[in-house]
C-alpha cells in the first residue's frame, strides 16, 4: 500500500505543471539541509567544549541536558513555522478500496521521514560517542540516551502537528504557539516551574535505568493516536465538501475610488485579502512585522550594530510585501481565465497590487515611527528602507510574480492543506531581503551608515520615478506567460 | 462577425481542431455539438484567446483575436466555474463584471431584475458567496454575469448542462431573444441535441476537430443528428 502512495506521489511530482521550479526548489532546500548537517556535526563534535565554556562547574552531559527545555522550545517553533504535514490530495482516494486507516499513517509516517528530524542526530551521535571515548560516561547510559533524545524529536514532530491542526482552525495561526513557548519560557526563566532542570532530571533518571524508556515511548504512542484520530476525522468527505456557509461581510469600500481607475480591482482585492483564509494572514503577518524590530532593538548586544537596522526595516515594512506579493498573480489563479477574457489591461491589474502593497509599506512605516526611541539611526534607515521596498522590491516581486505557475487554492477544500508558511516560502526573502542589505552593507562600510541609507533611499527614488516604464514591462513578461499561466492555473496540484 | 480561417490546433503531435474555413454571421444563433473531445471547449478557449493556435486565426469583428485585444469590450462568455470568483456574492460579482464593461451599479441592477425568475430567488439576496452555491446556481449566476454591458458576442460552453428543467426552459428563450431581437451573436456547445436544436439557427457538428455537419436548423435536424451520432445514418 505505501508502495503505491509512494508511486502517485513521485507521479504527481514530476507531472505537475511547475515542475520547473519545484525542483529547483528541492535543490536549494537539499543545499540548505547539507548545510545545517555539517553545521550540527561541526556542533556535535564541539559541543564537550563549548558546554565547557559555559558551565565550567558542570560535566558536559549534565549541563547538555539542562539545554534539552531550550532545544525543545527552539525546535517546536521552528517546526511550526517550517515543517508542514505532507499534503496528499486523498478525495479520489476515498472511494477506493483503501482504509482509510492507510492513507493515515502513511500521511503519519512520511512525517517522520523529515530532515528536521534527523538533523538532531548529526549533533548527538559525536557529541554522545565523544563522551563514551573520554571516559566520563558509561557507553550504555549514552546510547540509551541517544535513543531518548530521537524519541523527543519525534515527539516535538507530533505535538507541532496537534499544534497545526488547531491553529489552522483559528485565524491568528501563528499566536498559540508563541504564547505557549512563552509562557513555558517565562516560568522557567522566573524559577516558577523549572522545567529546565526537572527535564533534564528525568532524561538522566531514564537513560541510567533503561527500563524507563517505556516512557518517552508511551508518551509518542499517544500523540501518535491523538494524531491519527484528528486526521482520521478529517478524513470524511463530508467534512471536505460540506457547504460550510460563510457569512458574508460586506463592506463599503467606497474609498478605493481614489485611486482611480484601479479601483475595482483595489476592491476585489481587499475582499481577496479578508475573506480567504490563506490571504488573511498575510494580514496577521502585519503584526509580526511591526514588532519584529523590537526584537533587536530592546537587545542592547544588536542595538550598537546599525548593519542590521537595515535589514529589519526592510523585513519590517516589506512583510506584507514579501507574504502577499510572493504569491501575484496565483491568488488569482482560480478565475484567471475569467480576467484573461475579460475587458482589462494588465498594466491596471497590477498597478492595484502594486498600491496596496506600497500602502502597507507606507503604513507599517508610519506605525514604526516610535522606533525613534531607540535612536534616530533607526527611524533612518526604517525611512531608507521603505524608499527602497516601495521603489525596488515592489517590482521585484512583481516580477518574479511572472515565472509563477502554481495554483492557490483559496476555497481551501483539501484536506491536509494546513495553509501557513512552509520553509519554501521565506525564500523568496533571499533576493528581497539580503540585496538591499548587502548594498547597504557595502556603502556602510566602505562610507559610514548615512551614506548606505542614501544609497538605498535612492536607488527607491529611481523606482518611483521609473515605475510607468518597469510596469509597462512587467506587464509585457506577464502577457508573454499568459496562455502558459492559464494552463498551469487550471491544473489542480 | 466571427470568421475562422485554416484554424488548427495541435498538442504535440496530437491534433485536437482542424477547421478550414467557417463564418458566423452578425445574429446568428450557432450551435456546436460533438462528442467529448471533438473539440468545441477548445474552439471556444481559441476564441476567447485563453491557448495559441498552432495555425490559422480567427477574426471577431475585423479584431485577430490573438494579436489584439479589442475584441474584449463587445465579448463575453461563461465556460465554467472558473470564471467565477468564489469569495465574491453573487451581486459583488455582477457590479465587479459590470465596473469592467462601463456599466454602473444602476445598469446591472435593470438587466439582473430581467432575471428574477431565472434565479428563482436562490442567488440576490442570499447573503452567500459563489463558492456557496450550488453547481446550477453558479451557472445560473456565471450566464447572467456573460450577458452584462451589452455584449455583441456570447459564447456559452454547456450551458443547459446542471441546469434544472424550469431554467433549461427559461434560458431557452432568453438565448433565442437575444439572437433574434437584439442581433447578438450567441455561440453555444451542447451535448443535448434536443435544446440545441430548439435554440440554434445553424449547427455545426464537430468530430475529432473537423467539422463534418454544417446544418440550417428545420425540422428534420433533430432527426438527423440523432441517427449521425446513433451511427444509422443512411446516405
Amino acid at each position: 500500500m505505501f508502495n503505491n502512495f509512494l508511486k502517485l506521489e513521485w507521479k504527481s511530482f514530476f507531472r505537475s505543471a511547475n515542475f520547473g521550479k519545484s525542483m529547483g526548489i528541492k535543490v536549494l532546500m537539499g543545499f540548505f539541509a547539507v548545510y545545517f548537517m555539517l553545521m550540527f556535526l561541526i556542533l556535535g563534535f564541539a559541543m564537550d567544549k563549548l558546554l565547557a565554556d559555559f558551565y565550567p562547574e558542570l560535566d558536559a552531559f549534565t549541563a547538555f541536558n539542562k539545554l534539552i527545555f531550550f532545544w525543545i522550545l527552539g525546535d517546536l517553533m521552528l517546526r511550526f513555522f517550517f515543517q508542514k504535514l505532507p499534503v496528499v490530495s486523498v478525495k479520489p482516494l476515498l472511494i477506493l478500496p483503501i482504509k482509510r486507516s492507510a492513507i493515515v499513517n502513511f500521511v503519519l509516517a512520511k512525517s517522520v521521514i523529515s530532515v528536521i528530524n534527523i538533523l538532531p542526530l548529526f549533533a548527538i551521535v559525536p557529541f554522545g560517542l565523544k563522551l563514551i571515548s573520554s571516559g566520563s560516561n558509561n557507553a550504555s547510559v549514552i546510547f540509551t540516551w541517544m535513543i531518548i533524545i530521537v524519541l523527543l524529536t519525534l515527539i516535538n514532530n507530533f505535538i507541532n502537528f496537534i499544534i497545526e491542526s488547531f491553529s489552522a482552525e483559528s485565524e491568528l495561526s501563528f499566536l498559540p504557539i508563541i504564547v505557549i513557548a512563552s509562557v513555558l519560557y517565562g516560568l522557567n526563566y522566573f524559577n516558577i516551574i523549572s522545567f529546565s532542570n526537572g527535564l533534564s532530571n528525568s532524561i538522566i533518571v531514564v537513560a541510567n535505568n533503561p527500563v524507563l524508556i517505556f516512557i518517552p515511548v508511551a508518551i509518542l504512542i499517544v500523540l501518535y493516536v491523538f494524531n491519527f484520530k484528528i486526521l482520521r476525522n478529517k478524513l470524511f468527505l463530508d467534512s471536505s465538501l460540506k457547504t460550510k456557509v460563510a457569512r458574508v461581510s460586506t463592506s463599503n469600500l467606497d474609498w478605493t475610488k481614489n485611486f482611480g481607475d484601479i479601483a475595482p480591482f483595489m476592491q476585489l482585492d481587499l475582499k481577496l485579502i479578508w475573506r480567504n483564509k490563506r490571504s488573511k494572514s498575510t494580514l496577521w503577518m502585519l503584526g509580526l512585522g511591526l514588532f519584529y524590530g523590537l526584537l533587536f532593538f530592546s537587545n542592547p548586544d544588536f542595538a550598537n550594530q546599525p548593519w542590521l537596522f537595515v535589514f529589519v526595516g526592510i523585513f519590517s515594512t516589506g512583510i506584507f510585501l514579501m507574504n502577499f506579493g510572493q504569491f501575484i498573480p496565483a491568488w488569482d489563479s482560480s478565475y484567471y481565465k475569467l480576467l484573461m477574457s475579460q475587458n482589462i489591461k494588465y498594466e491596471k491589474y497590477l498597478k492595484s497590487k502594486f498600491t496596496l502593497m506600497a500602502l502597507s509599506v507606507i503604513i507599517l512605516f508610519v506605525l514604526s515611527v516610535p522606533y525613534v526611541y531607540f535612536g534616530w539611526k533607526i527611524l533612518l534607515a526604517y525611512f531608507a528602507a521603505t524608499i527602497y521596498n516601495v521603489g525596488i522590491n515592489t517590482h521585484v516581486i512583481m516580477y518574479g510574480g511572472s515565472f509563477n505557475r502554481k495554483k492557490i487554492n483559496l476555497d481551501q477544500k483539501a484536506v491536509f492543506n494546513y495553509q501557513g508558511t512552509g520553509a519554501v516560502q521565506w525564500l523568496i526573502g533571499i533576493p528581497i531581503l539580503l540585496l538591499p542589505a548587502i548594498i547597504f552593507g557595502v556603502f556602510y562600510a566602505v562610507f559610514n551608515f548615512e551614506i548606505g541609507c542614501l544609497v538605498l533611499g535612492l536607488m527607491g527614488v529611481m523606482g518611483i520615478v521609473f515605475h510607468q516604464k518597469l510596469m509597462k514591462f512587467i506587464a509585457d513578461k506577464y502577457l508573454a506567460s499568459k496562455y502558459e499561466m492559464i494552463s498551469a492555473f487550471n491544473q489542480e496540484n | 462577425m466571427i470568421t475562422t480561417y485554416n484554424l488548427s490546433k495541435k498538442y504535440k503531435e496530437n491534433q485536437v481542431l482542424n477547421i478550414a474555413s467557417l463564418n458566423i454571421p452578425k445574429g446568428q444563433s450557432f450551435g456546436l455539438v460533438g462528442n467529448n473531445g471533438a473539440g468545441k471547449t477548445t474552439y471556444f478557449s481559441l476564441l476567447l484567446d485563453l491557448i495559441k493556435p498552432t495555425t490559422g486565426h480567427i477574426k471577431n469583428k475585423d479584431v485577430l483575436v490573438h494579436e489584439s485585444e479589442d475584441w474584449k469590450p463587445f465579448t463575453s462568455a461563461f465556460i465554467d466555474e472558473s470564471f467565477l470568483i468564489g469569495y465574491l456574492t453573487p451581486e459583488e460579482y455582477f457590479y465587479f463584471i459590470g465596473e469592467l464593461r462601463h456599466q454602473n451599479k444602476a445598469d446591472v441592477d435593470r438587466l439582473v431584475a430581467q432575471f428574477s425568475d431565472f434565479f428563482h430567488g436562490e442567488i440576490l439576496n442570499q447573503k452567500k458567496y459563489l463558492r456557496d452555491l450550488s453547481k446550477g446556481n453558479q451557472k445560473k449566476a456565471g450566464i447572467v454575469a456573460a450577458l452584462i454591458g451589452n455584449p455583441e458576442v456570447i459564447i456559452l460552453d454547456e450551458p443547459f448542462a446542471n441546469l434544472d428543467p424550469t431554467t433549461q426552459i427559461r434560458l431557452k428563450d432568453i438565448i433565442k431573444n437575444l439572437a433574434k431581437k437584439q442581433g447578438v451573436t450567441v455561440l453555444i456547445s451542447s451535448h443535448d441535441l434536443l435544446h440545441v436544436t430548439d435554440v440554434c439557427e445553424r449547427i455545426v457538428v464537430l468530430e475529432k476537430g473537423e467539422i463534418v455537419k454544417d446544418l440550417e436548423t428545420n425540422t428534420e435536424t433533430l432527426k438527423e443528428l440523432e441517427n449521425h451520432f446513433s451511427g444509422t445514418e443512411v446516405i
